[in-house]
């Protein structure tokens, strides 16, 4: 009888909520079906008629249903019915084959999602504003903000700010002063200038098939990026797209399919590749295109071994470092180290006000760079700029100067770490001879002994924190240099010599480090989102627990090393070694392609096309993209740009603000953990869909449900699920919803997260490894087997304290790597004599200050028109290349000449800056650029959109690592000019 | 009568170009009737950034200054429109009519600052109109302010009276007063865009290694007159501030343990790294 009225309710609810709700009335018109519900022994069984949105419904079992919904027994039915839904029974029961749902995935899926939209009808989304505006909230890579919309479109974007009803900010109280941050969310340009993105010329609006592209017939290859488009229909495209995953499984088995996507996405946790795209493709398996570290190189691959901390890619331990460093520091070294330009990464300017308060409070700052950064300029200080990729030897000095003055921590060298005696040694030249002295690295880092020699003193004598990097700890710079994994390795040893965790003394740039509360659960993207994916997100471990869904994970062992794509495609063979964060010693084991008894790639399924932008040596991109070895390349991507043009056929995608999802800001989750504690006030957003998609393009969950349900997938992928429904889910099982209700939250957009009470908060980072104590920070790494001695016990070294001569990498042969870290000069620099005459300038290309990567630049956006991001020539945004005056002079260049920048690997056109912000010798050049515009032929002209990468070398920092090196990049410029016998010479250049 | 102002600390902008961006968010592809029609999506810079640099590797220095409509009180473009297609309003702010305004591109020409631009598609002249629409709907600050993550600028409302106070308080300048078109918007630590500095560093020979001196008094003098003074740090770098260049000779006194030790004289046009002064102790 129960069950009887549960189905009969279903009908009535049906009814009820179709009468209060037009949207929902709307929806039940999509389509027309009979869905039966019933037990497996026919027992007890309704069928419902959907026709024009009108429900009718009777207790049989129908002879010809669209739709079955079937369960086991009466028990499961009840189990699984019972209002309110409970996705832990529903799971449980399907993945055990308790009940079922048959039919065209399509329909099936429908109709589960319609069952969901009986509850999510009525709630009311946003705030509505006196003027007819609705407040709506959504998320970037650079933070949250409100978003103003009417008659739906976006009218306007502003930062939060926050109101009396949200968690007090927390306070630090330092040397008689009480800080407390301003009650907002700072955000960069690239989270303001978004509408300018949305609604954008450059937008992907419609599936696209490339017109000489057939693919049961010629697919010209060879014309990739050179043949034009055509407009296709969804169904086309979808159809052409899983048709070719059929074929190619069918055929050649697995590893056929490659999966690339960049290093980010559109902020949330819903939409995420790391969530929906994983979930899709695990379902069919694929190649993995294995990503290095991509701005954590030189820790992860060197730092590791010194002190650990492989789960952050040999990032220190974060906690405390704000109070700390207000409190006790007298001096920051900022070591290629710019979170003004990089914003940490993903913080906006929250960190900014710190910095403020530190000058305010009169710690001296000192910022090593080649290029007078952002900060730089705002902050102040002492500048001091090594030639690019002499770093290591400059912190070798500093230890010579150090060990010669008695300037560091004895004690803490002698008990809290191992083969000083070895280091010291070699620092002195005992070993070889050579003394490491200022001298000997002033003839290197070209600079001048007498300022190595008095850094090294006022560092020796001051309590001082170091900023290395633009997280404090990581991230871009130095780390991306053919010498970046030595100087990852000695920003660790100069720390181990002065006393890591001693009150002043650490890790940070005050970025990091602000008085959170973390232990308050909300996913960061790389938990998993929706994906299920037990090897490749953190989702297992945090995620499921919380909220249950199907699990995931792709079976198919072949991979390829991110950085070697190209070489894999055209050679038909590469090497790579492996990104583990899990251990020290995962990144030992190297992976070939093709992996034994797999195929090989058949299809590049490319999400976004940032790769000419932001990898190595890109135009091999151009040359793997036109090879016949490739038959089928998809690109889903949201605007047509960067390598988007070398697709075969093009899946219009739409962008965070077109569709729902739920996030919180700078949260990334896996190897940044705990990321958010760079921001002010902790924020979770409910990422509201602020407009209909532009075109016909489609969010990325929707287009991969669609292709699901072609590969009989549709369930499985969705769970019966929007992507709203999802954002509930996950609202549901994080921390937040013990706090506020979802209507609340949905009705205001977010939720601070409260910090904790002053006497609550994190103890500060490594002040227990200082203090010869166990752990007692909130970080859940190392894993438990990577103690040496007892859990929570000293550091992830097999001694378990920091080691300069690395137990680790004394068991691995690499030459270019060896256990001593000595000085080597970089495999492309001022010591590659040959090549340094012919290309006498070197570039750096460090990450963009007004573009998060490429989300922002190009697009025909709002952000070009800054005139430090590109300068406008001749009806052309040109990306800006920053060249010292005297280096300007000796070539007749001036400020906003157009210059060519070249090597052997390529040329690019760029706006001359001539400053004296760079040192002379330097030129400096962000990467990341969108656009790929090539003024011949592609792969073979110079490019004038700006893809400086074009230009680095793709060599690895070592033999035995997959590590990027673009700081380490000898190059030549000369004035451009538009006219033939330019592009004549350009050729000849490259030939 | 409160009335707009906004106050601009040229010390506080790193050049993060949100006002700019923040501005074409609002306006660009956007009219809002009776203040502005919509901004080219290209070209128009209402609130605009001028860039600073001064110094010489390795002592630089970078300065920046939102600029953007002055909602002058004696506005040149008021004087060049015709009719009334621009209006004072009763709280300060200027308003170019976008419907009264059309094709008086002498109005771009007026402005002194170069704040006003010609929008060629709808004929008509654009400056920035201090973000009136949203004031008018009860917002208590401009977008730009909100959209500056370290407190560059205010807008503030109140009477004339009290802006002098505050103006003088703080040391506020407007930009070119001497055109006499009495800006609403106010500019602190303005000597950064127009003083100079002059810089150097200060070493010796220790046990025949060259060293860095720190404490060494370096006086700046004009006409014999101390106009400025710095002591070197610990890697020998002085940086003395504030010092606006003319026609006469400056000099450089370096004084070591009481005694001037070394004098220099400096060709000042611009702020200036003097280089490495090299003096026995």
């Amino acid at each position: 009888m129960y069950l009887y009225t549960l189905l009969y309710g279903i009908a009535l609810a049906l009814r009820f909520i179709a009468l209060l709700y037009p949207d929902f009335r709307k929806h039940l018109k999509e389509h027309n079906m009979v869905v039966q519900i019933k037990l497996e022994n026919n027992k007890v069984g309704r069928y419902y008629i959907i026709k024009d949105g009108k429900i009718s419904t009777k207790a049989a079992i129908h002879p010809k249903p669209d739709v079955t919904m079937q369960f086991k027994n009466r028990r499961i039915a009840h189990r699984v019915l019972t209002p309110p839904k409970d996705y832990g029974e529903l799971v449980h029961a399907g993945k055990n084959f308790q009940m079922s749902a048959t039919g065209e995935d399509v329909l099936v899926c429908w109709w589960m999602i319609t069952l969901g939209k009986m509850l999510s009808a009525g709630w009311k989304i946003g705030q509505k504003m006196p003027n007819g505006e609705t407040r709506l909230v959504n998320n970037t890579n650079g933070g949250p903000v409100y978003v103003y919309v009417k008659d739906g479109k976006i009218v306007r974007t502003t930062p939060i700010e926050l109101d009396d009803d949200d968690a007090p900010s927390w306070s630090v109280h330092a040397r008689g002063k009480e800080f407390t941050p301003p009650r907002r969310a700072t955000v960069p340009a690239y989270s303001l200038g978004w509408k300018s993105m949305i609604n954008s010329k450059e937008r992907n609006l419609y599936p696209m098939k490339r017109v000489d592209f057939d693919p049961n017939g010629e697919r010209n290859p060879q014309n990739r990026g050179k043949s034009g488009y055509e407009r296709i229909s969804w169904d086309e495209a979808l159809d052409i797209v899983s048709g070719e995953f059929k074929r190619v499984k069918r055929d050649c088995g697995p590893g056929a399919i490659a999966l690339s996507h960049g290093s980010h996405h559109n902020w949330g946790n819903v939409g995420y590749y790391l969530s929906s795209m994983l979930r899709f493709f695990n379902g069919i398996g694929f190649t993995r295109v294995m990503h290095n570290p991509d701005s954590w190189e030189g820790w992860y691959w060197g730092g590791v071994h010194h002190y650990g901390h492989s789960m952050r890619l040999g990032s220190p331990e974060p906690f405390g470092q704000v109070e700390d460093c207000l409190k006790n520091a007298e001096m920051i070294v900022f070591w290629s180290s710019d979170p003004e330009a990089t914003n940490g990464l993903y913080a906006g300017y929250e960190g900014t006000i710190r910095r403020l308060w530190a000058k305010e409070l009169g710690i001296k700052m000192v910022h090593i760079d080649p290029h007078w950064n952002q900060t730089a300029g705002f902050f102040g200080g002492k500048w001091i700029a090594p030639k690019p990729g002499t770093d290591p030897a400059l912190a070798q000095a500093l230890c010579h100067v150090w060990i010669e003055e008695d300037l560091y921590d004895k004690d803490f060298v002698e008990n809290r770490t191992t083969g000083f005696d070895e280091w010291a040694a070699h620092i002195m030249g005992k070993d070889d001879g050579t003394p490491k002295s200022p001298e000997w690295a002033s003839l290197e880092t070209g600079i001048p002994a007498r300022d190595i020699r008095a850094l090294a003193r006022e560092w020796g004598k001051k309590k001082t924190y170091l900023g290395a990097g633009g997280l404090g700890g990581g991230f871009g710079g130095a780390c991306r240099s053919a010498t970046g994994t030595q100087w990852a390795r000695m920003m660790v040893i100069l720390m181990a010599m002065q006393g890591l965790g001693r009150p002043g003394t650490n890790f940070g740039n005050l970025q990091q480090g602000a008085p959170h509360d973390y232990t308050f659960w909300f996913p960061g993207y790389a938990e998993g989102g929706i994906s299920g994916d037990l090897t490749h997100t953190g989702g297992a471990l945090v995620t499921y627990p919380r909220m249950p869904h199907v699990m995931s994970m792709n079976n198919c062992k072949q991979m390829v090393s991110r950085l070697q794509l190209p070489d894999a495609i055209l050679n038909g063979e590469a090497e790579g070694y492996m990104t583990d964060p899990t251990s020290m010693h995962g990144q030992f084991s190297s992976f070939k392609y093709p992996a034994p008894g797999h195929s090989k790639i058949q299809i590049l399924y490319k999400y976004g096309g940032a790769s000419i932008g932001t990898m190595n040596n890109s135009n091999r991109w151009i040359q793997m993209y036109q090879s016949e070895n490739l038959p089928f390349v998809v690109s889903q991507s949201i605007w047509f740009e960067g390598e988007t043009k070398f697709a075969d056929i093009i899946l219009p995608a739409c962008t965070n603000f077109e569709r729902w999802d739920i996030g919180e800001w700078a949260s990334a989750g896996g190897y940044g953990h705990q990321f958010y504690n760079q921001v002010n006030h902790r924020m979770v957003t409910l990422q509201a869909k602020c407009q209909e998609p532009a075109g016909e393009s489609k969010s990325d969950y929707q287009i991969f449900l669609e292709l699901a349900n072609r590969m009989g997938l549709g369930l499985y992928f969705s769970e019966g699920c929007t992507e709203l429904d999802w954002a509930k889910r996950i609202f549901d099982a994080s921390d937040v919803s013990k706090m506020i209700s979802w209507k609340k939250f949905i009705k205001k957009g977010y939720y601070a997260i409260p910090p904790d009470e002053p006497d609550a908060r994190a103890p500060t980072a490594f002040k227990w490894f200082n203090e010869g104590r166990k752990k007692d920070v909130p970080e859940p790494h190392p894993l438990p087997a990577d103690y040496s001695e007892e859990f929570q016990k000293g550091l992830q070294t097999q001694s378990g304290k920091i080691e300069f001569i690395p137990e680790s990498l004394k068991k691995f042969d690499d030459p270019d790597r060896p256990p001593l870290n000595k000085y080597i000069p970089s495999w492309e620099g001022t010591q590659t004599s040959e090549l340094y005459e012919k290309f006498p300038l070197q570039l750096i290309s460090s990450h963009a200050r007004y573009s998060f990567h490429t989300l922002g630049d190009g697009k025909d956006s709002t952000i070009n028109d800054i005139r430090d991001h590109r300068m406008f020539i001749d009806g052309h945004y040109y990306w800006i290349a920053r060249v010292n005056k005297s280096d300007a002079k000796a070539r007749g260049v001036k400020h906003s000449d157009l210059i060519m920048l070249h090597n052997d690997r390529g040329s690019v056109i760029c706006a001359a800056y001539l400053t004296e912000r760079v040192r002379p010798g330097v030129v400096q050049a962000y990467e990341s650029s969108a656009v790929y515009e090539p003024v011949g032929e592609p792969g073979k002209s110079t490019d004038r959109g700006g893809c400086v990468n074009q230009l680095t070398n793709q060599r690895s920092q070592s033999k035995k690592t997959s590590a990027m090196s673009p700081n380490a990049c000898l190059i030549e410029f000369k004035l451009y000019s538009a006219d033939k016998n330019s592009h004549n010479e350009t050729a000849e250049t490259e030939a | 009568m409160k009335k707009w102002n906004m106050i601009v600390d040229v010390a506080r902008c790193h050049n993060c170009y949100n006002c700019f961006i923040t501005t074409k968010d609002e306006y660009v592809a956007q009219e809002h009737k009776g203040y502005t029609g919509p901004q080219p999506l290209h070209g128009h810079a209402w609130v605009d950034m001028e860039y600073r640099e001064s110094g010489k590797w390795p002592i630089v220095e970078t300065n920046f200054r939102p600029v953007m409509c002055n909602h002058c009180d004696d506005a040149p473009c008021m004087k060049a429109a015709t009719g009334d297609a621009i209006k004072k309003r009763d709280d300060g702010i200027v308003i170019i009519d976008p419907e009264k305004s059309k094709g008086q591109k002498q109005i771009v020409d007026a402005c002194p600052y170069g704040a006003i631009y010609w929008n060629e598609e709808e004929q008509i002249p654009q400056a920035w109109p201090f973000d009136a629409h949203l004031l008018d709907q009860g917002w208590e600050k401009t977008k730009i302010e909100m959209a500056c993550p370290t407190d560059v600028l205010k807008s503030v409302k109140v009477t004339d009276k009290k802006m002098q106070q505050i103006a003088k308080e703080e040391n506020l300048t407007t930009l070119e007063p001497k055109l006499g078109a009495k800006p609403r918007v106010y500019y602190k630590n303005n000597h950064l865009f127009e003083a100079c500095f002059i810089a150097g560093t200060v070493v010796t020979k220790i046990n025949d290694r060259e060293e860095c001196l720190e404490g060494v008094t370096v006086n700046v003098l004009r006409n014999d007159e101390t106009i400025g003074s710095a002591i070197s740090d610990g890697f020998g770098e002085f940086k003395i501030k504030q010092i606006y260049p003319n026609e006469d000779s400056i000099t450089l006194e370096i004084e070591f343990e009481g005694k001037v030790v070394k004098k220099l004289d400096v060709d000042l046009t611009d702020s200036t790294y003097v280089g490495v002064i090299d003096i026995d102790t």
